[in-house]
């Protein structure tokens, strides 16, 4: 049985394209057969944060457009077995996916794949709709700031009206949070909102908790998922969440203040 | 008295629901060698798959030449699956009789005879028209063409005197000059010219293609990588030499 899980948020910026790929990484290393899929047609940046972007040749829009092969596109990820990319086209628009089209593209990697992730373009229109039309499962990747937390909100709606599963009556889209670029100490000052800020108002299970972490950006500048790099903390939590994706009870880390030294519970002690 | 001209232009024009104009632009031919390859399809689809946007809804004359002594296939459905691909299909050249019975059923136009008569025996399923170079003026870019756009010189050459982006396209029909960093894709010879060459100023392209040979960046030397290099096409492979 394969699982179509798109990652998405509406607002742009968050770390969808990290995200997806991370999961997608870690899945793979799990052992499980899984491809990612950039939707984000005109603005790709899937197969750069993969390390692949040298090896295009085809993409996603050929494949739906004009004929060409599913397997001539897909590039294998050189590090992790099962790991395949399917990047997509630079300079066409986002009217180059059409309905059918990505149907075609999703029924004939489910034949092949456990995982099929689809990297969502920001938004809430056309693109964003049709890469969760054919989700089973969503992670919404919302960071830990009222804009972010509103236009999740509004994606979750659109999880529940617009997807296939919806229309066609079907058990709706299971729905998980991610919250990324979680800043304790800004977290602690009051200038981002708590998980359970976020929580009272999306109200979904949480998949994860995804510390601020600079070596993200180091990662994805020499094109390597964040999960890959063993003493980023963010990878941390990617790998926690992969268990979880795959049904394993893992505690939340890196959402509660570290343990400070002896001094510091003295202090709190007496105060 | 300018102003009268132009009125009764104007009164003409809005008495008839149309206006007959002589001109014709050039037309894409497509010369059929053996239609009835299985294969023929997918080996056309893969072609032009090098430069898609360039053939997307292009109008196509099928040249018959090589074919026109066989038995005709079924043009309606051949010209229907052509669509599909989102190639047009306008008509036939070089028809025997009972081809032009079968352009006829197939709505398909009757264009005069053109190209190379003798049927050149080739062994790909599709050869395309390989234009005998004509003197042609170069289509000149003096703008950076950024990720996302696309330059296509669908006659003659394409000169680039700024830099071409990633993510940006950039194909012509004859040879490619970039006179500044080449970062994006670039296709020459997009009509099937072999001769075409890619001359670049300092090569980081994301591919270069020559007439449907292709490499990809990262089968680059990285000896290359940043340098003026020239690019040529020997049979299916490219050859990439630095220039002085
Ligand atoms: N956990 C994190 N810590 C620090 N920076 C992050 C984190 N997650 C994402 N980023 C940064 O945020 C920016 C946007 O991430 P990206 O994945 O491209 O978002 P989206 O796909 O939602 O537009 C990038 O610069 C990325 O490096
Ligand atoms: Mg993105």
């Amino acid at each position: 049985m394969s699982k179509v899980i798109v990652v998405t948020s509406g607002k742009g910026g968050v770390g969808k394209t990290t995200s997806a790929a991370a999961l997608a990484t870690g899945l793979a290393q799990r052992g499980h057969r899984t491809v990612v899929i950039d939707f984000d047609v005109g603005l790709r940046n899937l197969d750069l944060i993969m390390g692949c972007e040298r090896r295009v040749v085809f993409d996603f829009v050929n494949v739906i457009n004009d004929g060409i092969r599913l397997h001539q596109a897909l590039i294998k990820d050189k590090r992790v077995e099962n790991l395949f990319i399917l990047p997509t086209s630079q300079t066409r628009d986002k009217e180059a996916l059409t309905r059918e089209g990505v149907e075609k593209v999703i029924a004939e990697l489910r034949k092949e794949f456990a995982y099929i992730i689809c990297d969502s373009p920001a938004g809430i229109e056309r693109g964003a709709q049709m890469a969760l039309y054919y989700a089973d499962e969503a992670v919404v990747v919302t960071n830990p700031e009222v804009s972010s937390v509103r236009d999740s909100d509004r994606i979750l709606g659109i999880l529940n009206s617009k997807s296939r599963r919806a229309e066609i009556g079907e058990e709706p889209i299971k729905q998980h949070l991610l919250l990324t670029r979680y800043d304790l100490d800004r977290v602690q000052r009051g200038d981002m909102l708590k998980l359970d800020d976020v929580l009272e108002i999306l109200a979904i299970p949480v998949l994860g908790v995804i510390p601020n972490d600079p070596l993200v950006l180091q990662c994805s500048n020499v094109g390597m998922p964040v999960i890959l790099e063993p003493k980023s903390k963010a990878g941390q939590a990617y790998r926690d969440a992969v268990a979880r994706m795959l049904g394993e009870q893992v505690e939340l880390r890196f959402t509660q203040p570290q343990k400070r030294g002896l001094v510091d519970w003295l202090l709190r002690r007496s105060a | 008295m300018q102003r009268e001209v132009a009125s009764t232009t104007d009164q003409t024009s809005r008495s008839l629901p149309f206006q007959v104009r002589g001109s014709l632009q050039a037309v894409l031919a497509l010369r059929l060698l053996d239609p009835e390859d299985p294969e023929f399809l997918a080996k056309l689809v893969e072609k032009i798959a090098y430069a898609p946007d360039f053939y997307r809804d292009a109008p196509i004359v099928l040249d018959l030449a090589a074919v026109t002594d066989r038995e005709p296939i079924d043009l309606l459905q051949f010209a229907e699956e052509l669509r599909r691909h989102r190639l047009v299909p306008v008509g036939v050249q070089n028809a025997g009789a009972a081809w032009l019975a079968e352009a006829e059923r197939a709505g398909l136009a009757v264009f005069a005879a053109g190209g190379r008569g003798d049927a050149a025996a080739g062994t790909r399923a599709v050869q395309p028209p390989r234009a005998s170079r004509r003197p042609t003026a170069a289509t000149v870019v003096r703008e950076p063409v950024r990720g996302g756009q696309q330059v296509v010189a669908g006659e003659g050459d394409l000169v680039v005197l700024a830099p071409v982006g990633h993510g940006a396209e950039i194909a012509a029909a004859g040879h490619i000059h970039v006179y500044a960093p080449l970062r994006g894709r670039a296709y020459a010879g997009i009509e099937g010219d072999e001769s075409a060459m890619i001359f670049c100023d300092q090569l980081d392209a994301e591919l270069v293609s020559i007439a449907g040979v292709y490499v990809v960046n990262e089968e680059i030397d990285t000896a290359l990588l940043g340098r003026r290099v020239r690019i040529s096409c020997m049979g299916d492979r490219l050859h990439l030499a630095p220039l002085p």
